[in-house]
């Protein structure tokens, strides 16, 4: 299998749906596969104190992330029936309404594929390290925090 | 003995710098006395929500070396 190399996660800005549509177009000729799982996070524009969020910058240990994602990768081929795995997200400024979050996976059949997606997008929450400043449209701003965060203290 | 020290986030923030050296002196080498000792440096506030990654690798106890690389990582936001 040529998918335990460490894959380029990181891409700078908002994820286009461009990427996303060429991304499935490129599974087409895996006729293996019987079942995609496509998970989009998108910046959403929240009001926090009476201030609306207009973009999130994106910041991160890269080196530690894509070890991590490399891990997660690792972990979901070995726990579901999968036939690939893509996992993107952005890095720097991205606007609500825009893509920051691209998590793709295929099998031959829809459990593996969405089991797949719903463990790698929560551990991509919890273990990686990327932080987001989230941008309020006065230009002050206020540092995101993931919820339900499980620490994976050692 | 020297340390790469790496801050993210609002912790870069607080620091005013992303990245570091600092020369291991009067025996700080646990990690646990690494990371007060950096708190107090630069009167941070929120141990509580700190990770610290050692060689990349989350870690709250045990012995910082020379040629380490140490990270100070705020809550994660990824997503």
């Amino acid at each position: 299998m040529n998918n335990k190399k460490t894959k380029k996660v990181f891409v700078q800005g908002a994820i286009s749906p461009e990427k996303i549509a060429d991304s499935i177009a490129s599974h087409q000729s895996k006729t293996e596969i019987g079942a995609h799982s496509i998970f989009l996070g998108q910046v959403r524009a929240d009001l926090v104190d009476g201030k609306t969020v207009k973009a999130i910058d994106y910041s991160a240990y890269e080196e530690m992330a894509e070890k991590e994602i490399h891990k997660i990768r690792e972990a979901a081929f070995s726990k579901f029936e999968l036939t690939c795995a893509h996992i993107y997200h952005s890095l720097g400024k991205v606007s609500t309404g825009q893509v920051c979050l691209f998590i793709f996976t295929s099998s031959p059949h829809r459990k593996g594929a969405n089991d797949a997606c719903q463990n790698i997008l929560e551990a991509v929450k919890t273990s990686v390290p990327i932080f987001g400043k989230e941008l309020f449209e006065d230009e002050s701003y206020q540092w995101k925090k993931n919820e339900d965060i499980v620490r994976n203290r050692t | 003995m020297e340390i790469k020290v790496k801050y993210f986030g609002s912790i870069a923030e607080e620091t005013g710098k992303a990245e570091e050296t600092i020369s291991l002196q009067n025996g700080i080498s646990e990690v646990q006395e690494f990371i007060a000792f950096i708190f107090k440096k630069y009167g941070l506030s929120d141990e509580g929500t700190v990770q610290i990654a050692v060689n990349q690798v989350i870690q709250s106890e045990g012995r910082i070396q020379y040629g380490d690389e140490v990270a100070f990582l705020p809550p994660y936001a990824g997503g």
